[in-house]
């Protein structure tokens, strides 16, 4: 490659991480006002016209407090900790095809790409509760490794069927074989990832690696200013992650009529996006032994016998 | 380029092995190993098996070394002042006596291995695709699979039955 391909390359990089940075802010202000709607309040609407600079507001509030390492922590893990949970979401992004011909990297091993940077993730709760020395945040960043341990298993499983249906692990072929959506074929596969994802995200049925009535705020108890920002920031790029992955393998990416695709992958993502915000309002918080039964006797069996059906149906009618 | 990335993932793998044994936290310990096992990932990547880094990285960093972590947490291990020297003793020449006559033998094999084989197209890397290697595992090599996979049942039923010990 030459230079002004590496130049182009990382302009286009940086764009990418721009716009991400910029929809994750906005995801914080949807997900309030959104929450707002449904229980019948008003939600943040000073800053602004219709509160749409109140993310602007927050990250600045977050900025210019004090940068505060608690002396009893771990100083090396714990600066470290918080910057790995977006870091890892958004390098996850650079496989997903919006649309026909716009995406990053086409990688012939995307899918287990995104599914190993997704298991990597967990380490920015685990350390981040382990370097902050407090009981809260250790027991938080252990319910949050136990659960992601659980949650990942299934949902790798599931995914195996859209590889056997599409013959690849490349995100943009995958699309490419969906002239029928996926989730027509897979439906077990899609509720399964649905879940799992959410439980990978820590989003409320799910969330107990913070749950704030009995750990105060789980891992991030401790951290406080930009750190706690780079946390939160990690969630909703999460949750836009898991949104976008689900449009790409199941809901058929960009194929629709009438509209461009990149219109149609936003609209996909959207509707999930929103799914999640009303499952936040709707559902209450699991017990964590509940959480733990659920992950490993419905949602891994569940996992295996879509698999298997999966497979045998794949070996005797598809050809090639 | 990528020459100077496959430099720069060689030499952080290489260091932050050797940073295993120095490190006095247990924590850290592991932290190393998990940025060396990340960096060996990016050199098979870049020498043309990215099946093989994709699961370095989910199941030694993202499976295996979590249960690591986990257990540590778990155990809540942290530097005992009094004994903080104990990691130090692999330092001392001596107790690498036995570990470097190991290493002379296997770079011999290795060494033996390489003069037999004609050497010549090294600088040209073929990528080998995930559905390579899937015909290779499920063609010619069936029989180790299915033999590993066994192996891995019987450990499952004898941990499953070593928990269930101590509550009877």
């Amino acid at each position: 490659m030459s230079f002004t391909q590496w130049l182009l390359t990382f302009a286009s990089m940086g764009l990418v991480l721009l716009g991400l940075l910029l929809i994750g802010a906005l995801l914080s202000y949807g997900e309030r006002r959104i929450l707002a709607l449904l229980q019948d309040r008003i939600g943040p609407n000073r800053a602004g016209p219709f509160g749409l600079l109140q993310p602007v507001a927050d990250i600045l509030k977050l900025i210019s407090k004090e940068d505060f390492i608690p002396p009893f922590a771990d100083r090396m893990v714990y600066t470290v900790a918080p910057v790995i949970v977006p870091m890892t979401v958004l390098m996850s992004f650079a496989v997903v095809p919006i649309s026909e011909d716009e995406w990053l990297a086409d990688l012939n091993v995307a899918l287990l790409y995104v599914l190993a940077l997704s298991s990597l993730r967990v380490y920015g709760l685990m350390l981040g509760g382990w370097a902050s020395n407090s009981k809260y945040s250790l027991l938080g960043g252990l319910r949050s490794a136990a659960q992601m341990i659980s949650y990942e298993l299934p949902m790798g499983l599931a995914l195996v069927g859209i590889v056997i249906l599409s013959g690849s692990f490349s995100l943009r072929e995958i699309v490419a074989a969906q002239e029928l959506p996926f989730i027509v074929l897979q439906p077990l596969g899609f509720i399964i990832f649905l879940v799992c994802g959410i439980a990978e995200t820590n989003r409320l049925p799910f969330d107990l690696p913070e749950a704030e009535n009995e750990l105060a705020a789980g891992y991030n108890t401790e951290y406080g200013g930009i750190r706690f920002a780079f946390f939160y920031l990690g969630e909703y790029l999460g949750l836009l992650l898991i949104a976008a992955l689900a449009t790409v393998l199941f809901l058929g990416g960009w194929h629709g009529p009438w509209l461009p695709g990149v219109v149609w992958f936003s609209l996909k993502t959207l509707v999930l996006i929103l799914l999640f915000f009303w499952l936040r309002t709707s559902l209450p918080r699991l017990r964590y032994d509940q959480l733990m039964a659920f992950g490993w006797k419905w949602m891994l069996p569940a996992a295996l016998l879509n698999l298997l059906v999966t497979a045998v149906l794949g070996l005797f009618w598809m050809e090639g | 380029m990528y020459e100077f990335i496959f430099y720069c993932s060689s030499v952080v793998a290489v260091v932050a092995a050797g940073a295993i044994l120095v490190v006095r936290q247990p924590v850290h310990a592991v932290l190393y190993l998990i940025v060396s096992l990340l960096a060996l990932a990016l050199l098979f990547f870049l020498l043309g098996a990215p099946l093989l880094a994709a699961f370095q990285v989910m199941l030694y960093a993202g499976a295996i070394m979590v249960l690591f972590l986990f257990m540590m947490m778990v155990m809540n291990l942290r530097i005992e002042r009094n004994r903080s020297l104990r990691n130090r003793s692999l330092l001392r020449p001596a107790s690498w006596g036995g570990i470097a006559l190991l290493a002379l033998l296997l770079w011999l094999i290795l060494l033996l291995l390489f003069s037999r084989s004609s050497f010549n197209e090294i600088d040209s890397i073929t990528v080998i695709g995930p559905t390579a290697v899937g015909n290779a595992l499920f063609g010619p090599y069936l029989m180790m699979v299915e033999a590993a996979a066994i192996l891995l049942l019987a450990a499952l039923v004898a941990a499953l039955y070593l928990s269930q010990r101590g509550k009877r």
